[in-house]
């Protein structure tokens, strides 16, 4: 599993800085558009996980995770590499139907719904609950073939319909200016953090209600990170988000709720502000100071 | 590499070295021998078809190229070598070498046969690729290759004697009222169509497989089944390898020989009828070497002008198949 440094470093500054008195972490300002004060209790639930487990075979990787996303808001979840955040996320949209050989237990409700039914449809869910890689992962077509791929799959054939909505898309993830006249040319040509932000527009056209990240700047240099940023403080007024990051300043800047992932379960979970700076769990405070992970 | 003589004995070059050298020479004899062979086929079919040195003439000094791509006859065996070509009785020289009616013949059967190929080919590549579980997989695959080893001969008999007599003749003739032969370029379309789906599946599935699985996990991200990811994603993200191994499955087909002999006829005519006994440029070869003409004889030495023809025609669409692969291939990082 994961290497932890958590073991005994006898240092005293370190055991100075994680005493309880005061603030944990300074946390940086959020980007506009992300109010971390705002209450979201009068917001309905987008996604209800209620004690889900996952298995990769006979190896479980959850365990009894628990966790309630408010619509139009943003969530980040976070914690050492293979403590299980990007599986719980993938499971939102049901991705990890297409890895041979894993079972997921527990009830999942998405808008109320129990998207681990059998008679839910995949495709439809997937229409609903969008996600961005890691990995920009342009299709090898136009950039405007790209973002219409949704809507195209989902049986749009009108061009005038597909050109507004590409349109639209594009200025909602902030790339429209930067190709509007170059609409036909290769996605494969345009920059990382260009290519992300399409993916981004490609998502949005879909029209789902919500989006699941996973790491989407982790690939890319700070100025297209910072881009990426600013635009989920943009999209959260319309969309909930559920964002995986490593980049622990990233989850303060961005999210309203923050949940802390470790050997599968989840730690802790509750408004940004107050877990980075007065966790309730030794291992969330150990974790946000960088005493291991 | 050389050490200087001063360093130490301890880099000292050993006599084992030689052994060395020994396996250097024979693995390299080994890597020569495909160019050599290639070379080697490449001066025999010149030496007889353009230019012969010495007192055999060589087909193209007795035919001229113009001849042998306009006319629209091929009948061999009514010209003799030679004082004939200039003495013929109606002044013009007896006999017709033009390639056409065997190209057709060819490439009508390569046309049939990659109707055939090409769809199921791929069809099996994307089931494979994109449908099958791993177990189905493990068995589909090894059928495939046992398809792809069965020798022509018996492919050619299959054409013969189970596609035209059990298939073709009763569909045509209670359907569409024709009655056809027992020859014809159909069934040795569908015979070659058959040989070449292997390929065709083996090729494309690779390129298929090396389409990243990232851009599959998007592409159902975005709500698509597994169709619109099979057909709007991974095969335009793998054309330009599908495309090169349909080019290379259509030179095989050009070149097939047994089964095209056997189930496509003898009969040399200029007709875009696939329904039609048609001689293909490899059957006529054969044909032609089993006769009884002398090797200084114009018929014995056409032999080597349709080879030479036929292997221009493989080569210039093998490098285009290569060509397609490098100038179109989608680079993923």
């Amino acid at each position: 599993m994961v290497a932890i440094r958590e073991i005994s470093r006898p240092s005293a500054s370190l055991n100075a800085m994680s005493t309880p008195a005061g603030p944990v972490l300074r946390v940086p300002p959020a980007v506009a558009g992300v109010n971390r004060d705002q209450d979201m209790s009068s917001h309905a639930d987008a996604i209800n996980a209620r004690r889900m487990n996952f298995y990769y075979g006979e190896n479980q990787v959850l365990f009894d995770v628990s966790l309630t996303v408010p619509e139009r808001s943003v969530t980040a979840l976070i914690g050492p590499s293979g403590c299980g955040k990007s599986t719980f996320l993938r499971t939102l949209n049901r991705m990890n139907d297409l890895i041979e050989g894993t079972r997921c237990t527990g009830e999942l409700l998405v808008q109320g719904q129990n998207i681990m039914d059998p008679s839910v449809d995949v495709v439809l869910l997937r229409k609903h609950v969008g996600m961005v890689f890691q990995k920009s992962t342009p299709f090898p077509k136009s950039i405007f073939e790209n973002v219409a791929y949704g809507p195209r799959v989902a049986g749009e054939k009108n061009r005038a319909v597909l050109a507004e909505l590409v349109e639209s898309c594009l200025r909602k993830a902030a790339l429209w200016e930067e190709v509007r006249d170059r609409l036909n040319d290769s996605a494969m040509a345009l920059s990382g953090g260009q290519q992300q932000r399409l993916c981004i527009a490609r998502t949005l056209a879909t029209n789902p209600q919500i989006i699941l990240m996973d790491e989407p700047a982790s690939a890319l240099d700070p100025a297209s990170t910072a881009r990426i940023e600013d635009l989920i403080g943009e999209l959260c007024s319309q969309y909930t988000i559920v964002i995986v990051t490593h980049n622990m300043q990233q989850a303060s800047r961005v999210s309203h709720q923050t949940a802390f992932f470790f050997e599968g379960r989840l730690i802790e979970v509750g408004p940004t502000t107050r877990i980075f700076t007065s966790p309730a769990q030794k291992k969330t405070q150990d974790y946000i100071t960088g005493r291991f992970g | 590499m050389p050490l200087s003589r001063k360093t130490a004995s301890l880099f000292q070059r050993r006599s084992a070295n030689g052994h060395e050298k020994v396996i250097w020479a024979s693995l390299l004899s080994c890597a020569l021998i495909s160019i050599l062979t290639t070379v080697g086929i490449i001066v025999v079919l010149l030496g007889n078809a353009v230019y012969s040195p010495g007192k055999s003439t060589a087909f193209f000094e007795e035919v001229s190229v113009w001849e042998f791509f306009t006319d629209t006859h091929w009948k061999p065996a009514e010209r003799h070598s030679g004082t004939e070509l200039s003495d013929s009785a109606t002044g013009k020289p007896a006999g017709h070498f033009g390639i056409l009616p065997l190209l057709s013949g060819t490439m009508m059967v390569a046309l049939v046969g990659s109707m055939v190929g090409v769809p199921i080919g791929l069809g099996a590549a994307i089931y494979l690729s994109e449908y099958a579980s791993p177990k189905e997989r493990d068995v589909l695959k090894p059928v495939l290759e046992i398809l792809a080893g069965i020798p022509t001969v018996v492919y050619g008999f299959f054409g013969l004697h189970f596609i035209t007599p059990w298939i073709l003749q009763p569909v045509l003739k209670h359907v569409f009222g024709i009655e056809i032969g027992v020859f014809n370029v159909t069934s040795a379309g569908i015979v070659v169509g058959i040989m070449v789906t292997p390929m065709i599946a083996s090729l494309s599935e690779d390129v298929l497989r090396s389409v990243p699985r990232s851009l599959r996990e998007a592409a159902y991200a975005l709500g698509s089944t597994r169709f619109d990811v099979s057909m709007r994603v991974v095969v335009p993200a793998a054309l330009s390898g599908i495309l090169a191994a349909f080019l290379l499955a259509f030179s095989r087909a050009i070149g097939e020989t047994m089964a095209v002999t056997i189930a496509g006829g003898h009969k040399i005519m200029l007709t875009a009828n696939p329904l039609a006994e048609v001689q293909t440029m490899t059957a006529y070869m054969v044909h032609q070497s089993f006769g009884d003409n002398s090797a200084s004889s114009i018929q014995y030495k056409s032999i080597y002008a349709v080879g030479l023809a036929l292997f221009s025609m493989t080569l210039v669409i093998n490098i285009a198949s290569q060509w397609v692969l490098r100038r179109f291939r989608e680079v993923y990082q």
